[in-house]
């Protein structure tokens, strides 16, 4: 009998304790990106980077006294299987979406969440990008469920030639990209906004080559040096990306390389000393900024709890802590609610302002343009080798902004 | 004058590289029938385990080690692998190092993480050798230059001049005379395989570190080098050799045409605005080797200089 | 003494059992289903196995049946699903005219038809190859149709791809396809057409020439076909298949991209169709629901999801060549034959050892893995804690990897001497 009242009351315990889990309740994010595979890394790199920036909010009290909690889910890059992890994702209870690596991917989710979202009302999902850049996403294809906090790829280019605008002695431009929409996109915006900004630039070069199938890049380098650019701006991104630069350390062309991803893992430690001076990268901050001592813990706690990776994704800390002022404004974890508060919102990052414009929910922040350099307080890739900002580096929010084309609608 | 120059030069070296890299495999394939498409899995492995090497002793000691490791894994691999596989068919053997390249893949990852390492050319090899039209050629690429010919000619004198490579070609025709004869003919399969993954490991120690070494080198490089085995013609060194130079040239000389689609068939009313017509000859140069593969074996199956159907 | 063929010919029991009973059951499991109350996860990998069964029904045409070896059968479930998508865009934006009178539901069918059709166009001059050539000739097509994809923005849409709304069009049965139980069942429906008309495929002349053009193709020649001929045909219902297993997928996904040609869902389902077992018609079937289970799935377990597939797609290559549908038909041949209780023994036997070699296998992976990445994170299988350096770590990775060798081994060199 004893037995059976032990039973009774464990079984009454654990249903209370189940009631009291209710109430302090965990709001679901759902991390869908590659996780393994040849792009793991990368996805890691963004997911632990959520990770620790949940720990941080929940350490001071989680949101509306509930608890954040990042699950990882692994789309392979694939935007197929992205789907079904999205199903899998919202099926758990997840009503936020984080996700970044490949447009294929964000233009899948982006679609999936608004048919979602309009066939399942009262279960909404909000998607978070934190680094597609595609500037359709926030354009003409915009949608009120999507929140980019990355510069789109025109914003990065208006940095890219403001800066330009600032280097007199450059005349000759050089445009390299890889042979589909983004790589063409990079180019016709650096064409439009130079033609603009200098219109004394002459463009000599312009140069697609096919995705990912490049090996040995020494005779665009050639070709490069035949035309006599005094700098290059590529989109390229992966081992496109590191084989351009590597082969121009090669031939001894010490120009700037003007890149959106030189900051991408490993790349640095790919190309060792000869990225210093011609690797350059636009970002939305870098570790050697200067800021202040909480981020400077905050960069150190990350390369101590995850060796592996440095402090890259400074906007996942931002994409958190925006969420996390958002739902305090609304008082309620509901995306809807948390959607529409987050619209105009300003946040004060360590490295300047962040407005989510509500428009478009573009967030606008400043860029930095950065090279590669050996006299840092933090390398990257575990060299010694960092990212130190360039003169006239500092392009502030107002000179990135583009305009946008967005016409969204809504929910009541 | 330039251009040419330029395309030759680089036509060359880029295509001797191939040819370091498709040499092994012609060897496997002519041998054993066997496509053996971890073979740039191979390469991958010669360049973490040169970096491994070359980070406790010295780049030299890597060049000489580094492919001999590869090739004892690789006899490995036909000892206790391929050799099990093979009763069960050329398409078993096939879908086994398929199954091995994923495998290979997941392994560098664990042990030398998952991305890139810091593999560089040694300070000996790293300085510009010469100029030309202002642009330098580093020492390292000469040095790839001079590998790549010497493993050319040590392979051919092995396999035409030695008692060795008598048995070996022998065997690759004839495999059961040839065990009539009384050679160990599953010995000769290890080791042609062990050469051939050393060859490839070759590469990598050489490859690796003049582009990047990461473990998506060896999905990056796979394609290419079957498209060299096939275009040469099976059983043939000398095609193997002949396509990789063909397509290294192909390709660079391609990158250097900047027309497009519309300036030569504009003739035809093609408008440089449109889709088809905007298309460069520059930016299509990194597809022509697999147009090349498709086109040739439509034409002449046995390949450039193979004496058999692949 | 003569044969009486006639005598040879099976009886209509026979016929029924061996024929249509499998496909009267398989659209019964069908049907049952959803009775289960699955959730949106569970329809949504439903649908996908049920594509993907057509999918690997339809590369098996070609590897299993006709023994040609491709590389790039993505191609045509690509062009087919492309072009359905630009399809539902049509519906959706049209205002009366043809467009507007045509179902989402027959979406498989155009697939279908653009699947023969570029089967058709690029089939001619492949086919003139068999064996190696084939193949390396579907790889270097695979690579220059997933090039192409990328470049040729108005038809594959450049990275992004192409949506559109499967919601769009007249509705065909009550079904608005909206939700996803709706579009089960249009999944269900043509993952049983395809299945049953690729059965009847194996019935017709072709279907037995392409057997024979594999086996032996002189022979065929011999009695009059032309071998290249009978490739061919092949090579087009096989494309026209995939393409509608892509006029299926574009209902379900409702977005195709350039890599859904590309050389991985290629290999994929190559990976399918083999541990599935290529000798079996439905083998495939079995490859296509176990892979796409685990390639969603396993990656929830464990970030070696891709090791774990690797040595399980090495081992039945290895050691179990007619796949999944081999061991299946295996055991029910020996129950048949009242060998029952000595199969189920070694059976039992064997998996005990298989189970004692992964159990060695998983902690030396999950052990590997936790250790190179570095977070300190330590394995915890039931409650036990496995750093890399403790002896019980090693003990569990070496001992059980032994026993299981050795008890394999044992029950092989027992079964041989029977």
């Amino acid at each position: 009998m004893t037995n059976f009242k032990r039973a009774a009351l464990a079984a009454t315990v654990s249903v209370l304790a189940m009631a009291g889990s209710v109430s302090a309740d965990t709001v679901k994010f759902a991390f869908i990106d590659p996780l393994s595979g040849p792009m793991g890394s990368s996805g890691d790199a963004g997911f632990t980077s959520f990770k620790l920036a949940a720990e941080h909010i929940n350490a001071a009290g989680g949101v509306n006294g509930d608890q954040i909690e990042v699950v990882g889910y692994d789309n392979k890059v694939s935007p197929k299987e992205s789907l079904v992890q999205l199903q899998k994702a919202i099926d758990s209870g997840a009503r936020y979406i984080l996700q970044g690596n490949g447009s294929s991917v964000a233009a899948a989710i982006i679609d999936a969440v608004n048919k979602h979202n309009a066939r399942n009302p009262g279960e909404e999902v909000v998607y978070f990008n934190y680094a597609a850049v595609t500037p359709a996403f926030t354009n003409e294809a915009c949608s009120f469920w999507h929140f980019r906090f990355d510069a789109h790829a025109d914003m990065k280019m208006n940095a890219i030639t403001d800066w330009i605008k600032s280097r007199d002695d450059i005349k000759k431009v050089y445009l390299i990209g890889q042979d589909y929409v983004f790589g063409e996109a990079v180019a016709a915006a650096a064409l439009e906004q130079l033609s603009e900004k200098r219109p004394d630039i002459e463009i000599v070069g312009n140069e697609l080559h096919p995705l990912a199938k490049v090996k040995d890049f020494t005779p665009y380098i050639q070709k490069i040096i035949s035309s006599g650019a005094d700098a290059v701006i590529t989109g390229n991104w992966g081992s496109d990306m590191t084989l351009l630069v590597k082969a121009a350390a090669d031939s001894g062309l010490k120009i700037p390389f003007l890149t959106f991803y030189g900051g991408s893992l490993g790349a640095v430690a790919a190309l060792g000393e000869g990225s210093i001076g011609t690797l350059y990268q636009v970002t939305e901050g870098i570790t050697n900024l200067e800021a202040s001592d909480d981020q400077y813990a905050l960069i150190e706690e990350y390369k101590d709890r995850f060796p592996d990776y440095d402090y890259y994704y400074h906007r996942a800390f931002v994409t958190m802590n925006m969420f996390d002022m958002a739902a305090e404004k609304a008082g309620s974890n509901d995306p809807i609610a948390v959607a529409k508060a987050l619209e105009g919102l300003t946040y004060d990052g360590a490295y300047g302002t962040v407005t989510m414009r509500a428009e478009d929910h573009q967030a606008q922040q400043p860029l930095y343009i950065s090279t590669v350099s050996k006299d840092v307080k933090y390398g990257v890739d575990n060299i010694d080798l960092g990212w130190a900002l360039v003169d006239n580096g500092t392009i502030p929010a107002t000179a990135a902004e583009a305009p946008t084309t967005c016409k969204m609608e809504r929910p009541e | 004058m330039e251009t040419i120059v330029f395309s030759l030069l680089n036509g060359i070296i880029y295509g001797l590289l191939l040819f370091m890299l498709s040499s092994g495999l012609t060897l496997i394939f002519s041998m054993m029938g066997v496509l053996n498409f971890a073979h740039a899995s191979f390469y991958m492995l010669g360049a973490y385990f040169a970096y491994t090497v070359m980070g406790a002793t010295n780049y030299w000691v890597a060049l000489i080690l580094a492919p001999i490791i590869v090739g004892v894994v690789g006899m490995g691999v036909e000892r206790w692998g391929l050799r099990r596989v093979h009763a069960n068919g050329h398409v078993a053997e096939l879908l086994f190092t398929f199954g091995l390249a994923y495998l290979i893949d997941e392994i560098v990852k664990i042990v030398w993480g998952r991305t890139s390492v810091n593999y560089q050319v040694p300070d000996a090899l790293n300085f510009p050798l010469f100029t030309i039209y202002n642009a330098q050629y580093s020492a390292y690429r000469i040095f790839i230059l001079f590998v790549a010919i010497f493993m050319l000619c040590a392979l051919w004198y092995l396999l035409k001049k030695t008692r060795a490579g008598l048995i070996i070609q022998a065997a690759l025709t004839h495999p059961h005379m040839v065990g009539h004869l009384g050679h160990n003919v599953p010995a000769i399969f290890m080791g042609v395989f062990g050469a051939g993954c050393a060859l490839a490991g070759l590469a990598g120690v050489i490859g690796g570190n003049y582009f990047i070494t990461d473990p998506a080198m060896a999905v990056q490089m796979g394609p290419i080098v079957f498209v060299v085995v096939v275009v040469g013609g099976l059983g043939s060194l000398e095609g193997a050799f002949v396509a990789a130079m063909l397509i290294g040239l192909l390709q660079t000389f391609a990158i250097s045409i900047n027309a497009s689609f519309a300036d030569i068939f504009g003739f035809l009313g093609l408008s440089p605005t449109s889709e088809f017509g905007s298309i460069t000859i520059a930016s299509m140069a990194p597809m022509l080797p697999f147009l090349l593969l498709v086109l040739i074996l439509i034409v002449r199956p046995t390949g450039l200089m193979g004496d058999r159907e692949v | 003494m003569t044969t009486d063929y006639a005598a040879l010919e099976p009886s209509r029991s026979e016929k029924f059992r061996q024929r249509i009973l499998p496909l009267i059951l398989f659209a019964l499991l069908l049907v049952v289903i959803p009775f289960f109350g699955p959730s949106r996860t569970t329809l949504t990998l439903l649908n996908h196995m049920g594509i993907n069964i057509v999918f690997a029904l339809a590369f098996n045409m070609l590897l299993g049946r006709a023994g040609l070896l491709t590389f790039g059968h993505a191609v045509y479930v690509g062009l087919g699903g492309y072009f359905c998508v630009h399809i539902l865009n049509w519906i959706d934006a049209s205002d009366g005219g043809f467009w507007s009178s045509v179902p989402v539901f027959s979406m498989p069918i155009w697939g279908f038809a653009m699947g023969a059709l570029a089967g058709a166009v690029i089939g001619w001059p492949s086919c003139k190859r068999s064996g190696t050539p084939f193949a390396m000739i579907s790889l270097g097509v695979a690579e220059l149709m997933a090039a192409f994809a990328y470049m040729f923005d108005s038809f594959f849409g450049g990275e992004m791809g192409i949506s559109g709304d499967r919601m769009s069009g007249p509705e065909f049965l009550g079904l608005s396809l909206g939700p996803l139980d709706e579009v089960y069942w249009f999944i269900a429906f043509w993952t049983f057409v395809g299945v049953a008309l690729m059965f009847a495929f194996t019935r017709t002349p072709l279907g037995k020439l392409s057997e024979a053009t594999r086996d032996n193709p002189e022979r065929v020649q011999f009695i009059g076909f032309n071998p290249t001929r009978v490739r061919y045909l092949v090579f087009i219902f096989s494309g026209a298949f995939a393409g509608m297993s892509g006029g299926m997928a574009a209902v379900q996904d409702e977005i195709f991209t350039p890599e859904s040609l590309s050389l991985i869902p290629s290999g994929a389902v190559l990976i399918a169709a083999y541990i599935g077992g290529i000798r079996y018609f439905t083998g495939p079937i079995m490859g296509a629901i176990v892979l796409t289970y685990m390639q969603s799935n396993l990656s929830d377990y464990s970030a070696g999801w891709l090791l774990y597939l690797g040595l399980l797609f090495i081992c039945v290559v290895m050691f179990v060549p007619n796949g999944i549908a081999g061991m299946v038909y295996g055991g029910y041949d020996a129950v048949r034959k009242g060998k029952t209780a000595e199969v189920l023994g070694q059976f039992a036997l064997r998996a005990l050892g298989v189970a004692l070699m992964a159990v060695s296998v998983i902690v030396i992976v999950e052990v590997a893995f936790r250790y190179s990445e570095g977070y300190g994170e330590v394995f915890e299988p039931f409650g036990l804690s496995l750093p890399p350096e403790s002896v019980l770590t090693w003990i569990l990775a070496v001992v059980p990897l032994a026993a299981g060798i050795w008890l394999t081994r044992h029950v092989t060199r027992k079964a041989e001497e029977v």
